[in-house]
């Protein structure tokens, strides 16, 4: 491998110096980077070890009703903290539905948002890229790309994120709380990925030795509890990203969607929020119809970037489909097989 | 390496004799701990890291290495390339036998696949000769890359397979298709599959000398050690293979490749032991693979829903410069009692590494085309799949017209149909859901694979303390060889197992050929067999040629070996124990040796095929097109089972293959590139635990007298062949939709 510096900080500020300079990244899990590392992709002169930062590793609930999620929550650790599935249960299942019980044990919070895109073309050196190498070329937009963008893409790259956890997220109005050289700020997640447009080396609004510390759910994404859920369309039953997931959550009076919210994943560069689709849902009865309906505004814009057409009808499929789970009511349980169209098989055996 | 120690925990208690018992792993407890010593876990003293930098293009010249850069790297000991290396003693481009394949050991800069071996770092630890490969940097003239099935001008291979015709007929199959009632004509597409053994390839080599000791998983030791002699010029006794386990090879361990040959010559050049593991992606290349094939399926039928005719042709792909050919049109010989039977093949050449056999070779790429086809026959038929089977059940080997040695497909039909609830099915599609609206869908297909013996020879000890050894060279690649041998070894000579000393896994005991067409065990087992008999009864004439001895005058034929006894035939309460018999006789040991091979008579005669029925249930959301297999029966008839619980293994696993053949497993090549997309555990896909459902294995009793001594068929390949076929069809029965490019994948089933 490359030799590269390895530096363990004692604190935010030490670490936010220490990955100011070109050249350095955070380490946290690593269940990405070291693989990227190992491939070449990534070529770090430093590595900045954050998992020993106090403070990062809790799950606060907040005096407002929001939640706080620190960047270095396992996602094990948060799919599986009762209340938080309890009230956020799209994300518990999301974040379920992703890699495996290894994986989930190590990923931490930060790390799934930042993971980069499984575009075959971005792994391998030896192809010409965009986002790994600025301006080089996008051998993916005439290579194999069954499972590429349908929304949001550019003749620059047709990578998608391919994170299930940021799907229901971006849904609910999640907030990152950011660290940098020039002190605390924060961004709604919808901001924190960028489409690729004609940079799409720059993959998120971050700054050379921003940190992520913290993601927050305001009051509000508390109250879709009962109708949320997290659906997520692959090509084996666990251990596989999406071909197309999706993210939906109502909020339900008197036999009216008060609030819909949706968004999807495996589609874009980004986690896609679809307001149009949740704007033709507001104050109507929670039908096929008008999921069918959501679902043709949700995918209005799609279009094919290579032999995935399939995947604009999937898509809208798989809308019609989360919305209809949600309206039925979020179950007692999270599945055995979180976010599987088999969910619901009886004597399913856990993924 | 630490001794073996199979025998210090006590085998399973038994009743009767060690074969047909389901003893647990005797190498179970070592792996569990760890402590089974795979290649890569040796470090002999002064151990280099050895790394290869692999072509990133399939086709073309490397024009360019910076070699300087990677010896500058700290930790860099050398840089072995096609202009600096250690010479071997011969071209490796010739063949000097028919399982030589051509390998890439820096003999060129030409490149002819990707990831072909281009330099090898050597280096003081594996980052740096990691690193160093990475700035070798490599630039290349390139080629346009051949690619694919219709890749250039399509030629008739001489042979498939290992020397197979490349074209069979029986009767007129233009003219039973014409004489058809029904017809079928459907066209259905594999994909290039790699064998992705869970341990990778890999070598620790070290030369002492002229002396060469490797440690490399093999699935043919002295096959391997005849190709490093004659490749480093070194006598056959000069060389040492350890090889006592592997993970997993399903025939890409079977012959010699390049990269173990790369670490030899590493070896040598730095004159210090050498390491050289490959990465998952290096596994894509040049160690072989499935080849891609587009099997065409016309079949007829008459009124009555009888077979009139089957053509079955494949064009496969090999690689530019060598020659193996998928024989998958070859499935359709041996299963349906077709009057005119036609197999052929061709082929196109492309950039790619060698085809190679990959688990059930020709079978399963057959097979998964061939049970979709009857399965498409039978419902143009109006007819069960399982009653069309029937209602053409081979008597005699349909290409052949020979007997056969044994078939107890029947009965696996029966008993597997029963198991599943088959009689139940509607024979319609897409009439099946369950309480959440999933599709149901039922489907089957047959299993097959022929009996094959290879030759082997063992040789048995019976000592003075009354234990016994039995060594040979066999190879335990996960299925149990450590366990099944040693079975067959304790009941040849007579003992308990806890007394039999059973060696193999190394090549300096006898040759046991080569584990693989799923006739190690029956080869092996033979060999066993034969120096068991040659020891007793060696054993035998010290005793019945003594007049002190209990035994005087029984005679070779009046004697029983039993628990370390001889007894009369006539009269068990007369005998005497092995101890006795060597202790009189003055002699620490007796000794003998035996071998196993192919009976050409029996051959000639019959038929020789295991057989089996698989049965599978598949749900499918019909929306959104996601499959899951959610029950699977499988019923065999493999003539003896030595020990039930490895045989339900490796019949798991084949299912599993199986179910992995329809629905997951392919590898992405690029069109433009010929590169492959997906060269990692992550990307390409086989089932996960969540995939596979409980599985239902039946063994169907079969005895066999003509296959072998011991009535073995094996089992390593045929749990593959009709369980791909069986999901197969199970989705056209759940979706009524007809997909006959593999793997089935969601896009198809969304229409």
């Amino acid at each position: 491998m490359k030799q590269f510096d390895y530096v363990r900080p004692a604190t935010v500020s030490e670490a936010v110096a220490a990955a100011a300079q070109p050249g350095a990244v955070y380490l946290a899990a690593g269940t990405n980077l070291l693989d990227l590392m190992k491939g070449g992709v990534s070529r770090p002169d430093r590595l900045v070890d954050v998992t020993h930062l106090d403070g990062l590793d809790r799950i606060e609930r907040l005096a407002d009703g929001g939640i706080r999620i620190g960047a270095l929550v396992s996602n094990a650790d948060l799919a599986h903290d009762a209340d938080f599935a309890k009230s956020y249960p799209a994300v518990a299942e999301a974040l379920l539905s992703g890699a495996s019980a290894q994986l989930r044990n190590a990923a931490s919070v930060g790390g799934n948002l930042l993971q980069r895109t499984r575009c075959a073309y971005f792994y391998d050196t030896a192809s010409r890229c965009n986002k790994r190498e600025a301006g080089s070329g996008c051998d993916a937009r005439d290579g194999e790309n069954r499972t590429h963008a349908v929304l949001g893409w550019s003749e620059n790259c047709i990578a998608t994120h391919p994170s299930d956890f940021c799907v229901p997220l971006v849904a609910l109005d999640a907030i990152v709380e950011i660290e940098g050289p020039n002190g605390r700020r924060e961004i709604a997640l919808d901001e924190l990925h960028r489409l690729p447009g004609d940079t799409p080396e720059r993959e998120s609004a971050l700054e050379p030795g921003d940190l992520i510390v913290a993601v927050r759910l305001p009051p509000a994404a508390r109250g879709f509890a009962a109708h949320a859920r997290y659906l997520k369309v692959r090509d084996r039953t666990s251990y596989a990203f999406a071909v197309v997931s999706a993210a939906a959550a109502l909020r339900i009076e008197n036999g009216k969607i008060m609030e819909a919210r949706l968004a999807l994943g495996g589609v874009a560069a980004k986690p896609w929020r679809a307001r149009a689709a949740e704007d033709v849902l507001k104050d109507v009865a929670p039908t096929v119809d008008a999921f069918q309906e959501a679902a043709s505004r949700a995918l209005a814009d799609a279009k094919p970037s290579g032999d995935n057409a399939f995947k604009i009808e999937l898509a809208r499929r798989i809308v019609v489909r989360a919305l209809s789970l949600a309206a039925a009511g979020t179950p007692a349980r999270i599945p055995a097989l979180p976010a599987s169209p088999f969910a619901s098989t009886s004597g399913a055996i856990h993924a | 390496m630490p001794e073996l120690n199979l025998t210090s925990a006590p085998a399973h208690l038994r009743h009767g004799s060690n074969i047909g018992q389901p003893l647990t792993r005797r190498d179970g407890v070592l792996k569990a701990k760890g402590q089974a010593t795979y290649a890569a876990d040796n470090h002999p003293p002064g151990m280099l890291f050895a790394v290869m930098a692999v072509a990133s293009i399939s086709r073309g010249r490397v024009t360019s290495l910076d070699v300087t850069a990677a010896k500058r790297h700290p930790g860099v000991i050398d840089v072995m390339t096609s202009n600096h290396k250690p010479e071997l003693a011969i071209d490796p481009e010739i063949k000097t036998n028919p399982f030589v394949f051509r390998m890439e050991v820096l003999q060129s800069n030409e490149v002819r696949y990707a990831n072909q071996p281009i330099a090898v770092v050597i280096a003081e630890t594996l980052e740096a000769a990691t690193e160093g490969a990475a700035l070798l940097a490599p630039r290349y003239e390139t080629l346009p890359a051949l690619v694919g099935l219709d890749a250039g001008e399509s030629f008739v291979p001489p042979v498939v397979g290992v020397g197979n015709p490349t074209e069979n007929h029986r009767g007129d199959v233009e003219a039973g298709l014409a004489a058809a009632d029904k017809r079928i004509d459907a066209v259905y597409e594999t994909p290039p599959q790699y064998h992705n053994a869970m341990e990778p390839h890999a070598i620790v080599a070290a030369w002492d000398g002229d002396s060469l000791q490797i440690d490399m998983p093999t699935q043919g030791l002295m096959l391997s050690l005849a190709r490093v002699a004659e490749l480093f010029g070194i006598a056959h006794d000069k060389i040492h293979i350890r090889s006592p386990f592997l993970g997993g090879g399903f025939g890409s361990k079977g012959l010699m490749a390049g990269p173990p040959v790369l670490g030899i010559m590493a070896a040598k050049l730095v004159g210090k032991p050498v390491k050289l593991v490959l990465r998952r992606e290096q596994m894509y290349g040049p160690v072989g693979h499935r080849a891609p094939t587009r099997q065409r399926l016309r079949i007829g039928t008459d009124s009555e829903g009888r077979l009139t005719a089957l053509d079955h042709h494949a064009r496969t792909v090999s690689s530019t410069f060598d020659d193996f050919y998928e024989p998958a049109a070859d499935a359709s010989h041996t299963l349906y009692a077709a009057p005119a039977i036609r197999t052929s093949h061709d082929a196109v050449r492309v950039n790619t590494g060698t085809p190679l056999f990959m688990r059930a070779p020709g079978e399963a790429t057959g097979s998964i085309a061939l049970e979709s086809a009857i399965d498409e026959m039978a419902w143009a038929c109006g007819i069960d799949p399982l009653a069309f089977r029937l209602k053409n059940y081979a008597e005699v080997e349909p290409i052949t017209g020979k007997p056969f040695s044994s078939k107890a497909l029947r009965a696996c039909y029966e008993q597997g149909a029963a198991r599943f609830g088959w009689a139940k099915r509607p024979l319609q599609p897409r009439q099946m859901r369950d309480d959440a609206g999933l599709l149901v869908g039922w489907g089957m297909g047959t299993a097959t694979f022929p009996a094959l013996m290879f030759q082997a020879e063992a040789r048995a000890v019976l000592r003075r303390d009354g234990s016994g050894a039995m060594e040979i060279g066999a190879h335990d690649m996960g299925q149990g060889a450590w366990t099944a041998l040693a079975q067959i070894a304790a009941d040849e000579l007579g003992l308990d197992i806890d007394h039999v000393d059973f060696k193999a896994g190394s090549s300096d005991l006898p040759d046991a050929g080569i584990a693989g067409g799923s006739a190690h065990t029956a080869t092996a087992g033979a060999a066993i067999h034969s120096a068991g008999a040659a020891v007793i009864a060696k054993l035998a004439d010290f005793a019945t040629s003594d007049e002190r001895s209990p035994l005087f005058g029984a005679g070779n034929a009046g004697v029983i070996a039993r628990d370390g006894r001889l007894i009369r035939r006539d009269d068990e309460s007369r005998g005497e124990s092995y101890a006795e018999i060597l202790a009189r006789a003055g002699v620490a040991e007796v000794e003998a040796r035996g071998t196993g091979a192919p009976n050409p008579a029996a051959m000639e005669e019959y038929a020789m095929h295991a057989h089996g029925a698989v049965f599978a249930e598949v749900k499918v959301d019909p929306e959104l097109g996601q499959v899951r297999v959610t029950r699977m029966v499988g019923a065999f008839a493999a003539g003896r089972i030595v020990n039930p619980r490895m045989v339900q293994s490796q019949l798991f696993g084949g299912m599993i293959w199986g179910l992995s053949f329809a629905l997951h497993e392919e590898a992405i090549t690029d069109r433009r590139t010929g590169r492959i997309m997906n060269a990692n555990l992550g990307e390409y896909h086989i089932p996960v635990n969540a995939d596979v459902p409980p599985l239902d294995v039946i063994t169907v009793e079969e005895h066999d007298p003509h296959v072998n001594a011991l009535g073995i068929k094996g089992v390593g390949e045929i749990g593959i062949t009709g369980s791909a076929g069986a999901v197969a069809n199970a989705v056209w029965h759940a979706t009524g939709v007809r997909v006959r490019r593999f793997p089935i994948r969601i896009e198809e089933l969304l229409k």
